[in-house]
This record gives structure tokens, sequence and C-alpha cells, in this order.
């Protein structure tokens, strides 16, 4: 608990107050985080109960969805008792279980956000959030607005209150309906502390009224500070801060009790209350509810990761044999990537996948040709110093007259609907009978031409533009390489062709299209990273360097960027051209055996989808996947990270025969080459932020999808580009929408990490920020011995043994009828 | 060729009647009910527009069914068919197909996915009603169906704050040309002393004779009509209701507020064109309501910043034209106008959520700082002062609570006084002491027997005044609206011909709807203890059979056409003298009112976020 000062101090509440709200960026920028990053600082179920009593966000199944997964045998008896007694002792086991499956809880307390401004109806008889909002939010909707409005706000330079400010001086009109409001502004005399003391007269209830105002709009309000503290998050950049929106929304309120009572009429909110709220960030105290919650969660997941660590332990690693390895391929981590390395293993029992973050080491910020601004190609954290520039495109941008303007001005509108209208009801009849590829589709394979140049070698130190080097030297180039290699254990036995697979997604009337996109890269395809280190790679001087550096790539040995679409399961390759003769036929060879896996993984993934049937060939279903990834009325074109659990990082033996369901992250890593663990510390770093972000942010949307997510995407109106709100007048929806989060199971990351325990613990004490993660419990880990396959879990700042109580975990040969017939997350097998 | 007409009512009916018997969780057969019906809809219709073209395309007309017979009065449900229909149906059947095919897959796992295709459906049928009806009494019949069916679609999320209110604003002003319509429907009774049909109306010698001698009745028939297809097309002053009814899934803003719904103002003044074709000042009216909306929404719709409002601002400035096309008797281009703006809004709507892929890309690669626009030649105070009207909606929002709810809240907190014991105490006695003074009728004078309907039409009106701005009981609340329409019955029983068999005809939906209606709150009041009017409770949520039978309730007590009550409304009307505008002023005041009064308890009651289960629920504001 932080001391309260009693005096307020504006900075430094409006300082906490953008800690707590929602930190979500606009929509093209949209990446995973922990949604309520604000109390990762507090042990994972307090900072849960505390989340859930002050800002009343619903923070865990429903005890009728835990007891319904008990009774189905997803949460396992054993392991339901056994999280009883590590909690509460032997001797209360029965009383607990009785009162976890039994007891029903009468409605949970209000809230205590809300509590003070409420009072304003209470006591007032006014809604002021009505009165206030719709207008408010237009107002912030037009001044951030990115291309939408066809006639802008007409003063932007001068930010948010000095804009309206310099309008409400100059115009006829006002947006005020009454004068001493609208005089304070136009005079410049207020001020947050000033306005308060008008609004709610008594100190102490400041800050808690400012919490109550920005919270009713939270959404709103998180995204201009967002903008605030990453103003390039805007393509048309935009100066605004939550100090101006605070300003102008206390105007407003006091305009609005002005209208109704009469100005100055009427008493401060303070004066009139009786009793006061609880201040907000009073204790919570933790009652049996809260207790039954954290059990039944506990119980959830460990039913969970038991069967995980039983397949784990059970599978026969195959080493020993070596093989002439047909080519190696390499992909992101993402979960989503689990099942096309399976069946890519499966096609060609000969090759070798590995994974690493899908900016394969590289950071950068890109230019693709004729483009006004950078896209920055990395994990959001990381600043690029780099830039690497597109040219000799080939491709056209095609346009689509539906989304012209021009449809909405008076006359060429009239000329417009009755041409172009009757194209559209045509348009549409395709569009719902024969789906296709069009220029609203969002579309991986667009990110980056696949014939285009690129700079990627650094000619000249001053070869430099807004103060980013122009490419990489060749120093800068072999650290990189090197960087990645080491990390995924890739430092000897190199095929002569080795793949590097980014990953993208496509899909059409989809806002959150970058969501779905590589979170490693921003939010972006991954094809210009895979083809800028496959470059690096391939160049002699670095190979020459590599080799001083004890890794000796084979002359023969040429890396192939790539990109699969995680939608369409489709896969292009780049650079091919440079292919040596030799190998072209190899090549050729191993694209039949991806397009042949590709089917197979679309086939997979087919069991989800409702409109397609599992049934059908590989091959068929890849049609249907194809054209799904194109119909406007789809608002599933993929499953993206739902049901996403786990992290593995690790060798391929450890995980290569274990069916996962595509629910883990897979980080390749050999603890052979790193014994002291320096290179597992640059691999777990961003274990937390991104793999945990994605889990996390799953997590909250799917417990409470109206206050953590952004509800059902089919209502979604689109505001200024750069978020999505129901209706006209609603509050911009931060989070996940519920299609997105329907399937995913609410259970924690568990990191499991193929390494000695000590070693680990060593690693995670290097950083504070990274430990936080697990001491916290926000994630949880565990290590796995490579040489005796004992799990460790992390507890309270040590490492314990666990013992699993599944033994045996089904041992299957094909997984493909079990694939035909379930639809819902599948429990652990081994592969023969 | 006329009875085919029937064929084409039938259809919506029995697909929506169908998909009404079909469990909610089976999603394929819902969708597929639904699907086939607009299919073979839009099928056949195709056929028989050909068979139609072929046969020369002749003005059709089929009197189905008389409903209610009385000397000098019958109420006749009527059919009729020439071009407008043609148009407006092919338009229809097909946007209707394709959103429903749509929808199919779109809404897959929606909650709700049965009560979204009931809703279509019943739209679609109350569609092709109207667009088929042969006199006032069929379309009114379609309209009334089109008002609530877009009421349960803007509150399709009922469970959230936003929709649930927007939905109600909504109801309101269709609720204003409901009665549009209704005036328009009684002064036509006394200019041609019968239900008069569309067909006979297109008859331009019958219409100019009557005209001629009654010009200021032809006139106030076509200011109501106006009035009425003003509020339904969203022209000004009551624009702002569109782009706030974008509440529900996309396809189905598409479709209703793009297209079907938004363009049943324009029907209205089509089919009713050879009435007031030769009114010059009422022509001149439509002119300048087009053109001044046209104007304004075309600069709503330059400020809006989202997407979906940009959308209905310019259709609306699009309809302004339209109106402007049709006053001036262009109605074959008003047509082609209307269907091509329903094309293009309903798509547009439809690839709405694309546009931030496509202009995030086209900014990326064509990004000018500031485009400038014509604005900027403005001087600045010009510029900055329109703009800023127009973000504020030229306060139209502000301008129907100011002078349309305002004073009717006014006046119901005047009768604050008035709680549940003094209502009984003082009015039943007094109904009492009315239905003596009925029985002596002859004994009065003549002075007070012309001032009683007045009187009582009046205490009609404050009960139902008072039953709108009751904010604790919601029974309270519902007795008086039922309440209201006794006194309605007693005030027209007064003026002659008003046999005892009608005041039954049209009580006898009111008293049974409402007696059901009283035990659904009274169960529920018992289950849950105190229910006020003063917030949305979202009782739907835990007790939704009882929603749905007080829904029905509603409809009954409302004059919906599934009661003889419906019939009773216009018989009512009927029998107010076109010389008795105090009593037309009351009564139809108190019918607005009384529908918002209903919906109101409903919403209130049973619609919103659910007070008992706030951590399930949305926030206020989203």
């Amino acid at each position: 608990m932080k001391v309260k000062n009693t005096t307020f101090a504006v900075g430094d509440v409006i300082h906490d107050l953008k800690h707590y709200l929602p930190a979500q960026a606009p929509l093209k920028d949209f990446i995973h985080h922990n949604t309520l990053h604000a109390f990762q600082d507090l042990y994972f179920f307090d900072g849960l109960r505390k989340a859930s009593e002050i800002f009343g966000y619903k923070v865990s199944l429903t005890l009728d969805e835990y007891r319904e997964r008990y009774a189905s045998g997803q949460i396992r008896n054993e392991v339901l008792e056994q999280r009883i007694v590590e909690r509460k002792g032997e001797a209360n086991l029965t009383k607990w279980k009785e009162i976890l499956l039994k007891k029903e809880y009468a409605n949970l307390p209000l809230p205590r956000i809300g509590g003070l401004r409420s009072n304003w109806k209470k006591l007032y008889r006014i809604d002021l959030d009505s009165l206030v909002h719709p207008l408010l939010f237009r107002i912030l909707c037009s001044y951030l607005d990115q291309g939408i409005s066809i006639w802008n706000f007409p003063v932007s330079n001068k930010g948010l209150i000095g804009s309206i400010k310099e309008m409400e001086r100059t115009s006829f009109s006002s947006f005020f309906k009454t004068k001493y409001a609208k005089n304070l502004l136009v005079q410049g005399n207020y001020s947050i502390e000033s306005l308060l003391k008008v609004l709610v007269g008594d100190e102490q209830l400041y800050e808690q009224y400012l919490y109550d105002q920005q919270f009713a709009h939270q959404g709103w309000s998180g995204m201009i500070s967002t903008v605030e503290d990453q103003p390039q998050t805007l393509l048309d950049r935009k100066e605004v801060t939550l100090h101006d929106l605070i300003t102008f929304e206390l105007l407003l309120e006091i305009d609005a009790l002005d209208s109704l009572f009469g100005e100055g009429k009427w008493l401060p909110l303070g004066n009139k209350l009786k009793n006061k709220p609880t201040p907000l960030f009073e204790e919570v105290i933790v009652t049996e509810y809260h207790e039954v919650v954290l059990l039944w969660q506990e119980a959830f997941e460990w039913s969970y990761y038991d069967e995980v660590f039983s397949g784990l332990q059970q599978v026969q690693a195959t080493n020993g044999r070596h093989v002439e390895k047909t080519f190696q391929a390499m992909f992101c981590i993402d979960d989503r990537e689990c099942s096309l390395r399976r069946h890519l293993e499966i096609t060609d029992p000969n090759c070798e996948t590995l994974s690493a973050p899908g900016f394969f080491g590289v950071e950068f910020f890109f230019q693709p040709e004729h483009g006004k601004f950078y896209t920055k190609l990395c994990p959001a954290p990381v600043t690029p110093k780099f830039l690497i520039k597109e040219s000799d495109t080939t491709s056209s941008r095609e346009k689509d007259a539906h989304f012209t303007k021009h449809s909405h001005s008076l006359f060429r509108g009239w000329f417009i609907t009755q041409t172009l209208g009757f194209w559209s009801a045509l348009k549409l009849l395709i569009n719902i009978f024969k789906p296709s590829m069009g220029p609203a589709v969002s579309y991986s394979f667009r990110h980056m031409d696949k014939n285009s140049r690129l700079t990627i070698e650094n000619k000249n130190l001053d070869d430099r533009e807004n103060d980013l080097q122009i490419g990489f030297t060749t120093d800068e180039m072999a650290t990189r390489v090197e960087g990645l290699l080491k990390s995924i254990g890739l430092v000897k036995n190199f095929a002569s062709l080795v793949y590097v697979m980014g990953h993208g997604s496509s899909s059409v009337n989809n806002p959150h299209y970058a969501a779905y996109d590589c979170g490693a890269c921003s939010g972006r395809a991954g094809s210009v990273n895979s083809r800028v280190f496959c470059h690096m790679a391939n160049l002699p001087v670095v190979r020459e360097i590599l080799r001083t550096r004890g890794i000796d790539i084979p002359d023969t040995t040429r890396f192939v960027g790539g990109l699969h679409d995680t939608t369409r399961d489709e896969v292009v390759f780049f650079d091919e051209a440079s292919i040596s003769e030799s190998e072209l036929s190899n090549h050729k060879e191993n694209i039949e055996v991806f397009q042949k896996a590709l089917d197979e993984n679309a086939k997979e993934r087919s069991r989800r989808f409702e409109s397609i049937d599992t049934n059908l060939t590989a091959h068929q279903i890849h049609d249907h996947i194809l054209t799904r990834s194109v119909s406007l009325f789809e608002p599933r074109p993929e499953l993206n990270h739902a049901t996403n659990s786990l992290c593995i990082i690790g060798r391929r033996e450890l995980t290569k025969h274990i069916f996962l369901d595509r629910r883990s992250f897979l980080n390749s890593y050999d603890y052979r080459i790193d014994p002291d663990g320096k290179i597992l510390f640059g691999v777990m770093k961003p274990v937390g932020p991104v793999c945990g972000g994605i889990n996390l942010e799953y997590f909250f949307s799917r417990v409470d999808n109206q206050k953590l997510g952004a509800g059902t995407k089919l209502p979604h109106n689109v505001m200024g580009l750069f978020g999505v709100a129901n209706g006209i007048d609603g509050d911009l929806r931060p989070g996940l929408p519920s299609q997105m989060i329907e399937v995913h199971d609410p259970v924690r990351l568990m990191v499991i990490v193929e390494h000695f325990p000590d070693v680990v613990l060593n690693v995670i004490q290097t950083a504070p920020d990274m430990y936080e993660w697990f001491i916290n419990e926000w994630v949880h880990l565990c290590s796995i011995n490579p040489e005796t396959k004992e799990i460790s879990y992390f507890k309270r700042g040590t490492f314990v043994d666990y013992h699993t109580f599944k033994n045996k975990v089904e041992v299957i040969a094909d997984i493909t009828p079990i694939l035909e017939e379930h639809t819902e997350n599948l429990p652990v097998y081994i592969l023969q | 060729m006329n009875l085919l007409l029937q064929f084409f009512i039938l259809i919506p009916f029995l697909g929506f009647v169908i998909s009404l018997l079909i469990p909610k969780d089976k999603e394929t057969i819902l969708s597929r009910a639904a699907f086939t019906s607009v299919g073979i809809h839009f099928v056949s219709f195709q056929i028989f527009l050909i068979y139609w073209f072929w046969n020369g395309h002749p003005v059709l007309n089929l009197k189905e069914i008389v409903l209610f017979k009385t000397s000098g009065y019958e109420f006749l449900v009527d059919f009729y068919f020439d071009g407008i229909t043609a148009v407006y149906l092919f338009v229809g059947s097909l946007l209707t197909f394709l959103v429903t095919t749509y929808s199919r897959y779109y809404l897959h796992r929606e909650t709700g996915y049965k009560r979204f295709f009931n809703t279509i459906l019943f739209f679609y049928f109350g569609y092709t009603i109207t667009i088929f009806a042969g006199n006032f009494e069929t379309l009114f019949m379609g309209w009334e169906i089109l008002g609530i069916s877009s009421f349960l679609l803007i509150a399709f999320y009922r469970d959230r704050y936003l929709p649930v209110k927007n939905a109600v604003k909504v109801f309101s002003i269709y609720r204003i040309g409901d009665v549009g319509l209704i005036l328009a429907m009684w002064m036509s009774h006394h200019l041609w002393h019968e239900n008069i049909t569309f067909l006979k109306m297109s008859n331009y010698e019958l219409v100019n004779d009557q005209l001629l001698t009654h010009s200021w009745i032809g006139i106030f028939i076509s200011v109501m009509i106006l009035i009425s297809a003003m509020a339904k097309s969203a022209q000004l002053p009551f624009s702002s209701w569109l782009p706030r009814a974008m509440e529900g899934p996309t396809p189905s803003s598409a479709i209703f507020y793009g297209s079907l719904s938004v363009h049943m103002g324009v029907f209205l003044l089509l089919r009713t064109f050879p009435f007031w074709e030769h009114q010059l000042s009422v022509r001149i009216l439509i002119v300048a309501i087009g053109l001044l909306t046209s104007f304004m929404a075309t600069g709503m719709a330059r400020v809006q910043s989202s997407i979906k409002s940009q959308i209905a601002y310019a259709s609306i400035a699009q309809i302004g034209l339209i109106f402007i096309e049709v006053a001036a008797g262009w109605w074959w281009l008003a047509l082609f106008h209307f269907a091509g703006n329903a094309f293009l809004r309903t798509y547009q709507l439809l690839v709405s959520p694309s546009v931030v892929t496509y202009q995030i890309r086209e900014q990326f690669y064509n990004f000018i700082p500031r485009k400038a626009t014509v604005e900027d030649s403005l001087p600045k105070k010009i510029e900055y002062s329109i703009y800023m009207l127009c973000l504020k909606e030229w306060n139209l929002d502000a301008f129907m609570y100011k002078y349309l709810w305002n004073p009717v809240k006014w006046a119901g907190k005047k009768l604050g006084y008035l709680t549940t014991e003094r209502v009984l105490i003082f009015f039943i006695p007094a109904y009492i002491a009315g239905i003596v003074l009925l029985y002596f009728e002859n004994l009065i004078p003549v002075w007070m027997h012309e001032q009683l309907p007045v009187i009582f039409s009046l205490i009609g009106l404050m009960m139902v005044l008072k039953a709108f701005t009751e904010r604790t009981h919601a029974r309270m609340s519902w007795i008086l609206v039922i309440l209201n329409h006794f006194w309605v019955a007693l005030s027209i029983s007064f003026n002659e011909h008003f046999e005892y068999s009608h005041t039954i005809l049209y009580l006898s939906g009111i008293a049974v709807f409402g007696m059901l209606g009283y035990f659904c709150l009274r169960r529920l009041k018992l289950l849950e203890g105190t229910i006020d009017l003063d917030q949305f409770h979202g009782h739907v949520f835990k007790h939704p059979k009882i929603a749905l039978v007080f829904l029905l309730a509603c409809l009954g007590v409302s004059g919906f056409p599934i009661t003889p009550t419906f019939v009773g409304e216009d018989l009512i009307f009927t029998h107010i003298h076109e010389d008795q505008v105090l009593l037309a002023l009351f009564t139809s005041l108190s019918f607005i009112i009384d529908g918002l009064a209903i919906i109101r308890i409903y919403a209130r009651v049973f619609l919103g976020p659910h007070v008992k289960s706030v951590y399930e629920m949305a926030y206020r504001s989203s």
C-alpha cells in the first residue's frame, strides 16, 4: 500500500490513475498485455481480489462453471483434494470440500468504484453521465479521429483543451449550455483543484472523485492516457493528455449541473454527503468466497498441468540415432505453430523443426515502398535503431469504391447511390455465396512485396534517416545471427535448407486484425524479419565471423525466409531465386511436404469450426479454410491464441511425440550449450511480457468479457479508426471480443524449462521485473530436469519437487479420428 | 392474379411462426427456417414479377377480410400491388434474403440467436404487410409491427444500458409517427365516410371533388401523413434517432436502419401521392423539409468520426433528396434512388468493420497532414460555429427532449399528488358518476353533453401522464394505463352511434391483457421485492418467461393488432367528429403517451443491466 498524503496532489493522482486505466493501444497496434498489469506487484490472488472489489471486475469463472468442470472430470478430484490439503490442512478436507461443492453465496458486495459519484443520482436526482458522456465522447473521438470524418476537428495543434478553448473563444456556438463553465475555460482561470472545489468541495474526496469519473468511461480514459504516453501509435499524431480530459470533463459536469439547477444554485457534492464512501484503496478483506475461488482455480489449473507433466515424463527420447536431415524449419514460438510443426514432422520424419520468437532476433523499423511511415517490427518494449526500406515493388494496391467518402456527400452521393448502389447489391450477393480476396481483407502476404528489394546491409555509417541507421553493419548482423542460433541451440548439424518462417494472419471485417498477427513483431506479419534474418545468415562475411564464435555453417547450407499465414494455412517463400540449382529440387520436394502438412493442419484446426465438416479430406477442408478467411460474415477467421496455457522451453525431443492440442508456446533451447544459464536469461526475459501477457489477456477477457473484454463484436462500431464501441454513444471497448475467447479455458501460463532447477532459479533472480511474474504467480514456472525428467515447481522463492498423480497418459497411433469427433479441449496424448 | 397477393403475406408469416416454435439451441434449423422462408419469398416473387410484367403490369387490389362491420363503418384488410410495391418488395426481399444468409454464420453462438431470427422475420412480415397494404388500416397494422420489431432489435443486447435507452428513444419517435397516421385516418374517415382504399384514392376526379370542398381537411391529412413519414425516415427534426438505432448486431442495423425501415417514410409518401398531388402547399413543404434535411444531415455526416453514424447521416441526406424527388412527382427516379441508397448503405454497414484495415492502409501510403476541406475557406468564426453545431447534431436530441418530453414530464409531475389510494378514492366514484351520467344521457343539458367527452378524455390523459412519470410503483403505473382506456371509452360513449358492443370490442383486449400484465408484475414483485421505475432492472436476465408474457400484455394493451382493441381504436376515432378538435387532440395525445408509458414500464422493469448481478454486467457507459 502506498502512503497517501492527506493533501491532494493532482500530478500524483493522475500518475497513479494512468497506471490503473486500460493500457490498450489503438487498434492497428493491438498488442497483448496483462489486463490487470496494475496489480502485478501483488500475489496473483491478492491482486485479483483487490481488482474485483475496487473496480468491480469479475476475476474468475463462476462457482457453477467450476462445479460443472468438476462433474465432467476436467477438474480432477485427487487434484482438488490435494489443493485443499495443501492450503487448509488434512483435517479440514471434508469441511472445505463440502463448501466447495455445495455452498452458495449471496450477491457479492457492490464494487467501490463509482460509489462516490453515484450520489449525484441519489442526492441530486441528476444523471450526470448521460448528460456529459455523449458529447464528451463525440468530441474526443472527433479530436483523435484518424480518417473517418470528412471535415476534421478545425483546431488541432493546441492540445485538446487548447483547441477547444480556441473554438469556444471564436465561435458563435458552444459546447457548453451555460455561461459560467464556458467563461472559466475561455478566460483560463481554472485548475483541476479549483474545479473540484466547485463540484466536490471536500478535498479528501477529490482523488476518489477523479477515479470514479474516469472509470465511468475507462475505455476513453485509457485510450487518451495511452496516446499521451505513446503518441506514435496514431499515424496522424494528436497532442492530448489525461489532464486535459479531466479538466474538460469537470467543466462539462459543472455546466450540466448549472443548466439543470441554475448557475451556482447547487452545493458541491461533498457538502450534501452524509456518509463518506469506503476509500477506494482501503484493504480488501479476504472472505470465504475468495478462498473458495482460489481453491477451485488452482485445482482447475493443476488438473491440467498434472496431465502435461505426466506426458512429458512418459515420452521416450529418441536421440542417439543421427540421420541426415532433409531440411530444418524454424517457426515462431507462437502456440498456433505447434500443430504445423507436428504435421511437418509426421509428413517428413527426417526434417527438424525449431522455434524462436518470431522477429528472429532482428529488430528494426520497416518502411514499405511509397509508405509515409515506419512500422516497428520487433517486440513492443524494444525501440530499434535500424531502418529497413523496401524498393522495387511490383504489386499495386487495389481500391474499393465502397469505402469512398464521396458517397457521404450530398450531390456526389446522389450519383453514387444510383450507380455504385446497384453494384453493392451484386457485390453483397457474390460476397455471401462466393467469398473472395479483396482490398478490404487484411492479408498477411501483403505486408511485404515478395519480389521487392530490402536495404538490409548498411553501406555507410552515415547512411541514416530520421536518426535511424539504414541497414545493419556486418558485425551487427553477425551478433544477431549468433544470438538467435545459440538461443535455440542450432549451432551444428545444419541441414542444407533452413527455412525461417515468420507468421501472420488474414481476416476481413475484423477491426482487431492486429491481434491476430505476430506479437513479437508488434502485431504485424513476420515476413520482413524472416527475410532479413536469412539474408544475414547467408552472407559469407557474416558466416566468417560466426565461425570465429563457434558456429560453423557449411557453405552448402542456405537459409530461406518464408511466411506462414495462420488463418489460411498458406506459406510463401522469399528469395527462392538465390537457391542453388542443386538444392532447388529438394526445395520443390519440401514445398510439397509443407503443402501436405498445411492441409493436415487446416483439418486439425477445423474441428473447432462449426461451419466445416472435419470428416472431409484435408485438402477439401483447406479450401473451406481459405474461403473462411475472406468471408465477410465470419467473425472467427481463426481462433488466434485461444486455449493457450503452456510455454515449454527446451529441446524438441521433449515435446515431439506429445499431443498438446495447440495449447503451448514452444521455444527451442538446448541446456547443453548453456550450462550456467547465460543464454537462458535472454530466452526467458520475454516470456512474462509476451507469453504471459497473451495468456493473461485471454484469461481476463474470458472471465469478464463485459468489463475486461470487448463483449461480442457483432454490434461494434469503429470509432475514429483507433477503437471500437457499441453503438455511437458508447465507451471504447478495450480487450478481446467474445468471439476470440469463448473456447479459452482460463488457466494461467505454465512455463516449463528444460534445465536444472538451481540454474533456472539463478536466471530468474537476475532481473527483478522478470522475477515479479513468477514470484507473484501471474505465470507458473517449473523446471524439468534434463537428465532425470523430474519436475520441480517454483513456489514462494524456491523450487519444490512435484509428483504427478496421473502416471499414464493414453498412447495413440493416430490423432485424426479423435480430431474428427471432438470439438472441445483434448487431453494430452502420446503419439507413437 | 389478385389472389396471389395473399401468398406473399402468408410466407413471411409462416416463417415467423415456424421460427417461434423451434427450440433456441437449434441454430441450424432456426437459420434454415429463416433463410428458406425468405428465400421462397424472394424466388416466388421474381416469378410473379415476370408474370405480372407479362400481363401488362396491372394495378392489383384484393379485398381480403372484413374484420368488423357496423352501420357506416367497415374495417377491412385490403391488399394492393403496383410498381411501388414491386420495387419495395424486390429490394426488401433481396436484402432480407442476403442478410439472413449472412447472419446464419455471423450470429453463430450469440445468445439471442433465436430472438434475432424471430425478430427479423417479424419485421419482414410487418414490412410486407405495409407495402402490400391497400388502405390505411392495413398499412397501420404493418406500421405497428415495424415499430415494435425495431424496438426489439435495437434493444437486442437487452442487458446493456445504452441499447435499451436508445430503443425507448427510437420507439418514442416512432410513436409520433403512429399518431400522425391515426389522425390522418381519423380525418380521412370524415372526408370519405369510409375506409378508403389506395386504389380509390388514385382516382383523380374523386379526390379532386372532395378536396375542392374540404381543402383544409385535405391539408390536415397530408400534413399528418407527412409527419408520420418524416418520423419514420428520420427527416428533420427527428433525424437524431437513426444513428442511435445502430445498437444491434451489424447485419440488423444494416438492413433496418441502413435500408428498409428508414425508407418507409418515402413509401408512405409515394403511396399517398395521388392524394396530395394537387396540394401545392404540401408539395412545397415536403421539398423544403427534404432540402433542409439533406443539407443539415450532410453537414452532420461530414463531422462524424464513427463509421456507423457517418453512414446513417449520409443516408438521411439522400432520403431528403428522395423526399424532394417524390414531391416533384418524379416517382420512378425516387424509387430508383431508394433502391440504390438501400443497397449501398446496407453494404457499407456490413463491411464497416473493414474500414480500419482499409483506411489505415490508405493513410499509411497517402497521408497528408490536415487535408484542406471546403469549410477551410469559411471565416474561422463561421467555420467553428458550424462545426460545433454539426458535432452537437444541431441540438436535435436536446430539442426533442425540450419540446416533446419535458412538457409531458412537467405535466406528469404536476400530478405528483396522485397516489394509488387517491386514484382509487377519487376516480372510481368519478367514473361511476360518469357511467350514471351516460345512462341518463338524455337528461343532461346539451352544453354539458358537449363538454363531457372532452372532460373525460382529459381525465384519461391525466391518468396516462401520471403513468408515464411515475417513478416508484410499477403496478400503479400499469393500472393508470389501463384506466386511461376506460376513460377514453367513456368519453366517446357520449358521442352518438357508439354502441355498447363497440365499447366492449374496444375494452375487451385491454381488460384481458391488462389483467395479464398486472399478474406478471405482481408475480415479479413477490419474487424480487420492490420494483420501481426509477432505473432499469433487467429482470429478463432471471425471469425471461415472465418478461415474454408481459411483453405480450404490453402489445395487447397498446392496441397492437393481436386483439380486438386494435379495431376498437380505429373505431373510436371514427366517432370523434371533425369539429371536436380538443377531443381528438386529447385522445391522440393519450394514445402516444400511453404507448410510451407501457414500453417504459417494460423497459425499466425487464430490460437493462440486471440490478442483482452487477459483476456479470457491462459498464453502463459501454
